[in-house]
């Protein structure tokens, strides 16, 4: 079972889960803050809306399409997450 | 950027149009490689589908998986094209970066996206699409016990329900914008399809308890930051429900992105035009499934099939075709009428809600154009990173545009991976 980092806080999640799950099960709903400061979250799950884009190793992804994987580094693109 | 080798038929899509698709097109003893952009193969509606577990599409993938002659690459996107019908090259889009993939032949099963539409509070984390909350949940994301609305329109919301449930979630209702009358008259044509009654058996069983309301649509979605409450109109009366999820979508649009680039004609509802044979306007180029016209998962393997022959040559093998098709586009046409979006939808937003959500654009700021091109220049409606995907079909509904122009790449790159080009 794959053991991600999200905010710095380990969370174990099982095979076969998106990136995004990972992120709504451990509470993050809200990803990004838009032009205009609304809390945005993810809107279509299936990598069209680009709703979801959160920094992965580096790399900003849309979660919905990227698998969790061992040892991955998520970090938002917001500051305030608390949700 | 890495050219690999040229293939016979690139298969764009690996759902059920595009798995057919590629396994027929095997047959001929063709090179077949097949794409999508999610880790696995299923597409949506087969998402999670496994050749080790049992499903609607274990046979097909087993089937797939004894071709030596398929291949599959999965988190990998059309970015732009290159060439013409005679060398044409895909620049493909992976998380090791960009390659370039001659194919000979092409066959688009790029399926739908959900229609989103706008309404006050539509862009609360929270608000999802319908068959977007199935997918996630398909993904993992644990919806046991919370609280969901499923609303909008088609019978997708009947799947979604279903799926939700079965994942131990509380649906606490179907809101269907369509009348009763409508809703009813669908039943029957589903009906006379034979096959689909027992697909609608295990539906009623699977949502059993849960209330369908049909002619009921969000007002507006309301909540601190995040969604909390629901008010539904039904009838002439409001209904404000709590819940944890609203998962709203009204119906599927063809994502015909990558058939644009192609150059592929398209018809007047927006979808890949094709010949009885699945070819397109383009030579060389194919399209199967929901990419030619929303119609289910049995017309899309149809499709596949037609266009697996037809792309290897194997018309001989389609002698029943043509009644076939005849038979799933009657279907359909009772589809498209039977969930005719209502007019009072297009009412809902408020002036200053959220129309394109990548540009922050508003209702108000988006009445005041003409057109999808003349929103786009002033007020970069449709500019933002989904590039018009989800504003597109919104503005369609709401002021009647046709939104086009698609524009490579059709992918946000990394700069890293242009550069490395060079
Ligand atoms: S949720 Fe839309 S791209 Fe991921």
């Amino acid at each position: 079972m794959p053991e991600l980092m999200i905010e710095g806080r380990a969370v174990t999640v099982a095979e076969g889960t998106s990136v995004l799950a990972a992120l709504q099960n451990a509470g993050y709903r809200t990803l990004r803050h838009s032009r205009s400061g609304e809390p945005r979250g993810a809107l279509c799950g299936m990598g069209s809306c680009h709703e979801c884009r959160a920094v992965v190793d580096g790399r900003i992804v849309r979660t919905c399409v990227t698998p969790a994987r061992n040892g991955q580094r998520v970090t938002l693109l917001t500051g305030d997450h608390a949700d | 950027m890495r050219t690999d080798a040229p293939v016979d038929i690139a298969v764009i899509g690996a759902g059920p149009a595009g798995l057919t698709a590629a396994l027929h097109a095997a047959r001929s003893g063709a090179d077949v490689l097949v794409i999508d952009a999610q880790p696995g193969r299923g597409g949506q509606i087969w998402r999670g589908a496994h050749a080790d577990r049992p499903g609607p599409a274990t046979t097909l993938l087993r089937e797939l998986d004894a071709c030596p002659n398929v291949r599959w690459r999965g988190q990998t996107e059309v970015a732009w094209v290159e060439g013409d019908g005679t060398h044409r090259e895909l620049i493909l889009s992976s998380p090791e970066g960009l390659s370039r993939q001659p194919a000979r032949r092409v066959i688009l099963a790029t399926g739908a996206v959900e229609r989103f539409l706008p309404f006050p509070g539509w862009t609360l984390p929270g608000v999802v699409g319908a068959g977007a909350l199935q997918a996630m949940v398909k993904a993992g994301l644990v919806v046991r016990g919370q609280r969901v609305v499923v609303a909008g329109s088609g019978p997708l919301l009947l799947a979604v329900a279903a799926g939700l449930r079965t994942a131990g979630a509380v649906v606490l209702g179907v809101a269907e914008q369509a009348p009763m009358v409508s809703a009813a008259r669908f039943g029957l044509a589903a009906a006379r399809l034979g096959g689909k009654t027992r697909e609608a058996a295990g539906l009623a069983w699977a949502l059993r308890g849960v209330p369908y309301w049909p002619g009921t649509y969000p007002l507006h979605a309301d909540g601190d930051g995040h969604l909390e409450t629901v008010t539904l109109r039904r009838g002439g009366r409001d209904v404000t429900l709590e819940c944890d999820w609203l998962a709203a979508g009204f119906g599927l649009v063809p994502e015909t992105r990558v058939a644009a680039l192609l150059g592929c004609a398209l018809t007047d509802s927006g979808a890949v035009r094709v010949d009885a044979w699945s070819q397109t306007s383009v030579p060389g180029v194919y399209a199967a499934g929901e990419v030619t016209g929303v119609g289910g998962v049995d017309m899309a393997c149809h499709e596949g099939r037609v266009a697996g022959c037809a792309a290897t040559g194997q018309i001989e093998r389609l002698s029943d075709a043509a009644a076939t098709s005849a038979r799933h586009r009657a279907f359909q046409t009772a589809l498209d009428t039977a969930f005719t979006l209502r007019p009072e939808l297009r009412a809902l937003p408020s002036p200053d809600t959220t129309v394109c959500r990548c540009e922050d654009v508003t209702h108000a700021t988006l009445r005041g154009q003409h057109s999808w091109t003349e929103a786009k220049l002033k007020t970069r409606c449709g500019m933002g990173t989904c590039q018009g995907r989800v504003c597109g079909p919104a503005t369609e509904t709401l002021y009647g545009w046709r939104f086009s122009g698609v524009r490579p790449p059709l992918v946000p790159l990394p700069l890293s991976d242009l550069l490395a080009d060079h």
